[in-house]
């Protein structure tokens, strides 16, 4: 009798305890080293935490695929002062919570020196909170909310701000497009969307533009017909929709579903390969702001481009080449510091003028952040073609 | 025109926990995974025959062997789950069943979330119908997509409705949910009643995941919160239309759909969920047994 009612047990237990297995395997990603194994003591340990799954995922992919070239080449040519370069990386899953936690493990049980991360501008403010607290410097590559940094004096970035991002669009709608009404549809459960959302609208009426209607909805949504249908009512020249890809590529899908056809307009956290997967034909022509383009000109970008198509296959993204910048910026001050404790490191990463990057020179301001130019790119046969360079105002 | 097609969405979805909790008095929470289960497997299926390459428009007849083959593994893994989990507790007290199903709920979430299978990321599938705008009147677009998936739905729900009133099959699935054990003594095979009806319910709820995923191609990740909010809507659905009552469900489904869009386009679209959940509460203060259940007297 009890054998029998076991054995029928049986397979329910396999089932439970597998989906146990299954939950606890997926909340972390094996951290891993990138340089070859070198003895303990003789190497720096830096963490990275970024959204290797969820809706976000290319960002934390790309960016993590970005700071690994840079560990990489920093090795091959010899470490900082005889000391190979070892990373470790979190998966934060795209949850605030999982940044906090990824970030206070990185930091007290792998003792790890630096942190690099986040993208996505709620999850910098997790982490970034956690660093500032421990004293550890973090090193935003992609965040552009100018709350991030004001978090305190350990807390980094290397790209530009919101309030300039939002400028740029402004600029770009109504000089290049002669947009005169804009519609925006925003997100508002992303601390990103929301501010961008206040500074193109600022930025853009003050050029003389309207925004005939502000919609919100929360990332992950799948029916926007609502907003929308009051979008289309007002008639505006484009949609300016500041969040990230997965939904941007929803949006246009129905956008274009309901029979809209102006172009719509975004920021950089429209900067993945899925957008125009998800996106496919809905999302062609329209616009988007970037940190940089695979196509620019300069030097810097050329190497970039080939050295990751080599290791990785793909063109990179924006978040890849901020990351490998990041990365870059962090050994660069490591090499100019004269030790490698938190305050020091912070000092000498504070201290950075005129560093080349992928994605321009970067110079850190009293504030931390970067002042650089950004790109907008158009979306023309599934691939985000360079449109032009905006610099920031004198 | 979209409140009608999500409805019958919702209507789908809602048929497979009224029929299990009509015939073993549980709520199914794995239901809802199912349906997930059913629009991941048709964006694989849709792939792995190469409908995702640019440039292919699939022939007429791929929707449909698309949307039967989904229909068939979802109601084998209906199936396998009622033989796997809920069978052996079949005597057990209710909270044990309720409990296993929230963990084989979990466990289809984080196994479909894994590498080898789904995956992590939102994934566009790929269209199958084209899309096309046939009418127009007063701001009101109907679209093909949209009539499809509503006919379809309503297709499924009349043959079920044909199964359960009209057959000795469906005679037996009704008696069960009468009474088991009296059931039993008829003759009626009763674990086969009981496994039919779950790969029923799972199959409706695998139509339901097709046509959502042609509806919204750009699906989200297996354990995203946008699909347990849908399964929430649905099962809200079979409650307020009466839940173990068949034609209730189809009506909660409706009644969903319309109320949740309507409020989203003519109140607020920040608030879509409120809405549905005010009416369920709404509907369990005056009419608890839902608007098509019968009130069962306590027998003392």
């Amino acid at each position: 009798m009890r054998s029998s009612r076991l054995r029928s047990r049986l397979p329910l237990g396999i089932a439970l305890a597998v989906s146990l297995a299954a939950c606890g395997g997926g909340n972390k990603s094996a951290g891993d080293s990138a340089a070859a194994a070198a003895p303990a003591g003789e190497t720096i340990l830096i963490g990275h935490y970024g959204s290797m799954t969820g809706s976000e995922a290319t960002f934390g992919q790309s960016t993590d695929n970005g700071v690994r070239l840079a560990v990489k080449e920093i090795n091959e040519a010899g470490g900082i002062r005889g000391k190979k370069i070892e990373l470790k990386t979190y998966d934060d899953q795209g949850k605030s919570q999982e940044a906090g936690t990824a970030v206070t493990r990185l930091i007290t049980s792998d003792k790890v020196v630096a942190v690099l991360g986040e993208v996505a501008s709620s999850l910098s403010l997790a982490g970034g909170r956690v660093a500032q607290q421990y004293g550890v410097p973090m090193i935003t590559p992609s965040s552009t909310n100018p709350q991030v940094t004001q978090i305190g004096d350990m807390v980094f970035r290397v790209c530009f701000l919101d309030p300039f991002q939002g400028w740029v669009e402004a600029k770009f709608a109504r000089e290049s497009l002669k947009a005169q009404k804009a519609a925006i549809l925003y997100d508002q459960a992303q601390a990103y969307s929301k501010g961008l959302k206040d500074y193109f609208k600022k930025e853009f009426e003050a050029m003389g533009g309207t925004i005939t209607t502000e919609q919100a909805y929360t990332g992950g949504d799948q029916d926007f017909s609502a907003q929308l249908t009051t979008i289309r009512q007002t008639n505006p020249d484009l949609i300016f929709v500041p969040g990230y890809y997965t939904d941007a590529g929803n949006v246009a899908i129905q956008v274009r579903k309901l029979g809209i056809t102006v172009p719509m307009l975004g920021g950089d956290g429209w900067d993945s390969t899925q957008l125009e997967a998800i996106g496919k034909d809905a999302i062609e022509g329209s616009y988007y702001s970037n940190h940089y383009s695979f196509q620019e000109n300069r030097p810097e970008v050329k190497n970039f481009v080939d050295k990751y198509k080599v290791d990785y296959g793909v063109i990179p993204d924006g978040l890849a080449a901020l990351g490998y910048d990041a990365a870059r910026l962090l050994f660069d001050a490591m090499k100019r510091a004269p030790a490698l404790d938190g305050k020091t490191l912070a000092a000498s990463i504070a201290a950075t003028k005129g560093f080349a990057g992928v994605t321009g020179i970067i110079t850190m301001d009293p504030n931390r952040d970067a002042q650089k130019s950004a790109v907008i790119v158009q979306v023309k046969g599934g691939l985000p073609v360079y449109v032009t360079t905006i610099v920031p105002k004198p | 025109m979209d409140g009608v097609a999500v409805g019958s969405l919702y209507a789908l979805i809602a048929l497979g926990y009224t029929m299990v909790y009509g015939t073993l008095q549980f709520i199914n929470f794995a239901h809802s995974d199912v349906f997930v289960l059913g629009a991941w497997i048709s964006y694989t299926l849709a792939v792995g025959l190469g409908y995702a390459a640019a440039g292919t428009s699939p022939p007429a007849y791929a929707g449909l062997l698309i949307l039967l083959a989904a229909m068939v593994f979802c109601g084998a893994a209906g199936f396998t789950i009622e033989r796997l989990a809920y069978r052996p507790l079949r005597k057990a007290p209710r909270l044990n069943v309720l409990i296993t199903a929230i963990g084989v709920s979990l466990f289809l979430q984080n196994v479909g979330q894994l590498k080898w299978f789904f995956g992590t990321q939102p994934q566009r599938m790929p269209s199958l119908i084209e899309d096309t705008v046939l009418a127009r009147f007063g701001g009101v677009q109907v679209h093909l997509v949209d009539l499809i998936g509503a006919g379809t739905a309503l297709a499924l729900m009349l043959v079920l409705d044909w199964l359960i009133f009209r057959t000795r099959l469906g005679r037996a699935m009704r008696a069960v949910s009468h009474d088991t054990n009296v059931a039993a003594l008829m003759g009626i095979n009763v674990d086969a009643v009981i496994s039919f009806t779950f790969v029923l319910g799972s199959s409706l709820a695998a139509a339901a995941g097709f046509l959502y995923a042609m509806k919204y191609p750009g699906l989200n990740q297996p354990a995203h919160a946008t699909w347990v909010l849908l399964g929430l809507k649905a099962f809200v659905a079979a409650v307020i239309g009466g839940i173990g009552n068949i034609r209730g469900a189809m009506l909660g489904g409706v009644l969903i759909g319309f109320i949740e869009l309507f409020g989203a386009a003519y109140l607020s679209p920040h608030l879509r969920d409120i809405y549905v959940f005010s009416i369920l509460i709404i509907v369990l203060l005056v009419r608890p047994s839902g608007i098509l259940g019968k009130a069962v007297a306590e027998k003392v």
